[in-house]
């Protein structure tokens, strides 16, 4: 009796593994001419609003791309959406979930954590994964990581480009010299994570340097901008995220702190970061590599085009031009144009992992072509080549009125020839300890 | 103390000439034998791998919980620890082995599981969930504070190591498949001698009666710091195959206090005090939502954006969870065991 009762329940089993087993292969057949975009969103969870607006701008974008050009040369892009509610081990299922279809182009998870755990697996898939603004910093090093591209800026690049800012504000670095700079840190491996690069450039222009942790969430800082008063900060860096932004400016505010002295990082330079603050936030700088606001001509485009067809993203028509949504459509300038950049080389047809992987090696959009794209002012320019996975991407810097971000400074660039050293240094252990072959020239043949 | 046994929930008792033997046997097969063949790369990485990780730690908690009665909210603490002990053991000692590496890792999450258990012997019941949330949050803090756990990688986030025994390597997704199957079988038959073992009655005397435990003669300090141990050690183990065989990356935050609350979760809904339990309720935890997510971007996704989806499953998983506790309060196992009941009547009946 035993017995039949176990060899049912293996059956069972078996027959719960056979519809699990059997459920790929439901996926509609791609058909010939598409280039296909997987996408780890979230939607809900605690960062629902940075990533409703990111995946937002780039479904926008590439749902305008289908709409007004047919494709990219006529290659249809297509994309599915996997929630991972910002969690990594949803984002690695998502990832086998779809990395199987056909014609990847490129994966877009805009979180640190699923990147880390992705970077095996794409490296072994031959398949580009972007980390725009973020991600692994000596992933910089394409000599390392061939598959791995955090465009536009990477940590490191921010705060050189924070620091360069306050010295364009001073009147030059030279300025710098003896003023007092608080580094305002989350208590997390990102917020951490620049706190050498602060040390080293306070060195190189000796400034007067203090680092400040606020422990997650950060919802109570009475005690941190006390100590700010106390050391009499001439700038306070806010490296936040979440609850910690607003939190911040409404408590410099009942501390005295000048509100426009507060120079925010990329990742508390977003509508949803000020709007909580309400008035403390009026005044408030933080850095950005893409400009918000709906007036320059792809916005247009996109909504007319798109929205224009009830195919838009977004459910709330404001947050068009927003920082996230804005990033979403960088973003997705990027990818599609390295596509294009790939199809020049390969063929106008549905292209392999790899072969993104060449056409992101050669995305070279100076200024000209980003407003050819419809973009100037959007962002500035990008340069990436096979050993410099970021690019040199420009970053500016933004003050928030009440109501809007405004744009109150030029393109900066940061220090990215002081920066390359430490990232080879790493990468290169990285490639130690991996066994991985450092490429030499971009023809080296890439793969582990 | 027979009789003590005999009053548990669903006992597993692994003799080893019963016909019981010839069920876990089957699995093995089909485990070994026909799903690394057979199975997709996603059923192997995305949802076997993270299934077996988390039915060991759900072994580990029931151990704790299920059997000796301590109740335990610190679980992902002791899967960090796992993972990250292990993560520096192999840096820091190169010349160690994996397994051994494995096996110091679960011994580092025992001591420290232990350290954490000395509160039992004054706590009860939710006193005491709250005092291991102490273990929770410290070692999650310590983790981020201190970057010579993560080797001063400048963003927190470590890499795995490959897995490697002697000259084999399970890189693959079916490798680090069958690394985790070994682990986990091993483990769970060595969890099930020790549950019939004297060790395994005094976990549940202890759990039963501790004033009466203590009369007949049960070191109440030994057996709850040993329950303590050999549950952190447990987790611990399954921290390193999450970390290294599923997600292949460590970071502290993936270790919250959702992740303890989901351990916790598996438990209560496979069955407290069951091995088959843990399994069951790892199954309804992991596997079931990736069914219905799939099934429901395969009928609906066009309709609906993925946050939309999201939410509508977690409200069909919450309601089907109120409703599979209000049918049997003691957890799928016991659902399960009553169902296949119910057929022998109605065949014997009939026959």
């Amino acid at each position: 009796m035993t017995t039949f009762r176990h060899a049912k329940l293996a059956l069972g089993a078996a027959l719960a593994l056979g519809l699990v087993t059997s459920l790929p292969t439901f996926i509609p057949q791609a058909k010939a001419d598409e280039q296909f975009f997987p996408l780890q969103s979230y939607r809900v969870g605690p960062y629902a609003a940075g990533g409703t607006g990111f995946f937002g701008g780039f479904i926008d974008y590439l749902n305008l791309i289908n709409i007004r050009d047919g494709g990219v040369n006529g290659v249809k892009l297509t994309w599915d959406e996997g929630e991972t509610q910002y969690e990594v081990e949803r984002g690695v299922e998502v990832y086998e979930r779809l990395k199987s279809r056909p014609g990847v182009a490129a994966w877009n998870p805009l979180s640190v954590g699923i990147a880390y755990a992705m970077i095996d697996r794409i490296s072994k898939d031959k398949v580009p994964l972007i980390t725009i603004n973020h991600g692994r910093t000596d992933s910089t090093d394409g000599r390392v990581f061939p598959y791995v591209f955090p465009l536009l800026l990477n940590p490191y690049s921010e705060t050189s480009g924070i620091v360069n800012y306050i010295a364009t504000r001073e009147g030059g670095a030279e300025k710098l010299k003896g003023k007092k700079i608080v580094v305002l840190y989350h208590g997390s491996p990102y917020g951490k994570e620049t706190i050498p690069i602060y040390k080293l450039l306070s060195d190189k222009y000796g400034f007067e340097l203090e680092q400040i942790e606020v422990p997650h969430p950060g919802n109570e800082q009475q005690s941190q901008w006390l100590s700010i008063r106390r050391a009499k900060a001439d700038y306070v860096v806010l490296r936040g995220w979440g609850v910690m932004n607003p939190v911040a400016l409404k408590t410099a505010q009942k501390t005295g702190f000048p509100v426009d002295h507060i120079i925010g990082n990329v990742w508390s330079n977003s509508e949803e970061d000020v709007i909580p603050a309400g008035d403390a936030a009026k005044g408030y700088v933080a850095i950005t590599t893409q400009a918000s606001g709906a007036e320059y001509p792809v916005l247009q485009e996109v909504i007319k085009t798109v929205y224009g067809a009830g195919k838009g993203n977004l459910d709330d028509k404001k947050r068009i031009g927003s920082v996230y949504h804005n990033l979403g459509i960088v973003n997705g300038i990027l990818n599609v144009e390295a596509v294009r950049i790939a199809q020049e080389k390969f063929g106008k047809r549905t292209l392999t992992g790899d072969e993104v992987r060449w056409g992101f090696e050669h995305l070279q959009l100076d200024p000209a072509r980003v407003e050819a794209l419809g973009a100037k002012g959007l962002f500035h320019s990008i340069n990436v080549t096979w050993d410099n996975h970021e690019g040199n991407g420009r970053v500016t810097f933004q003050q928030w009125d009440g109501a809007k971000w405004k744009v109150v400074s030029d393109w900066i660039s940061p220090d990215w020839a002081a920066l390359r050293p430490i990232i080879e240094k790493s990468s290169t252990a990285y490639a130690q300890e991996r066994g991985i072959k450092i490429r030499t020239s971009g023809d080296d043949p890439v793969g582990q | 103390m027979t009789t003590i046994t005999e009053t548990t929930v669903a006992p597993t008792r692994l003799s080893w000439l019963t016909p019981n033997l010839l069920g876990v046997a089957l699995l093995l097969l089909l485990g070994y034998g026909l799903v690394p063949w057979i199975g997709s790369d996603y059923l192997m990485d995305a949802v076997l791998t993270p299934f077996l990780a988390l039915a060991l730690a759900a072994i580990g908690l029931n151990v704790l919980t299920g059997y000796a009665g301590q109740v335990s909210l610190g679980s992902a603490a002791f899967l960090a620890v796992g993972a990250y002990a292990a993560y520096n053991l192999n840096l820091r000692l190169p010349s160690l082995p994996l397994l051994a590496d494995i096996v110091l890792a679960g011994a580092i999450a025992a001591a420290v599981g232990i350290v954490f258990g000395l509160p039992s012997l004054r706590l009860r019941g939710f006193y005491l969930a709250v005092s291991t949330l102490a273990a929770q949050f410290f070692v999650q803090w310590a983790l981020t504070k201190f970057g010579w756990f993560s080797n001063d990688n400048a963003s927190g986030v470590i890499d795995a190591p490959v897995i490697r025994i002697g000259s084999l390597s399970f890189t693959s997704a079916t490798g680090r498949y069958v690394f985790s199957l070994s682990i986990v079988a091993v483990a769970t038959a060595l969890t099930a001698r020790l549950l019939a073992s004297q060790i395994g009655r005094n976990f549940i005397a202890v759990r039963d009666h501790e004033v009466a435990a203590k009369v007949i003669g049960v070191p109440l300090l030994r057996t709850k710091l040993l329950a303590f141990g050999i549950s952190s050690f447990l987790i611990g183990v399954a921290g390193v195959l999450w970390a290294f065989a599923y997600l292949r990356t460590v970071e502290p935050a993936g270790f919250n206090l959702d992740r303890s609350f989901q351990i916790l979760f598996i438990i209560i809904i496979g069955g407290l005090a069951s091995l088959r339990g843990a399994f069951i309720g790892a199954a309804f935890i992991v596997v079931f939502p990736l069914l219905l997510s799939r099934l429901g971007a395969a009928l609906l996704g066009s309709v609906f954006d993925s946050g939309v989806l999201e939410m509508s499953q977690r409200i069909v998983i919450g309601a089907l969870i109120i409703a599979f506790l209000i049918a049997e309060p003691r957890g799928l196992v016991a659902l399960i065991d009553r169902a296949v009941a119910a057929a022998r009547r109605l065949r014997s009946s009939q026959s």
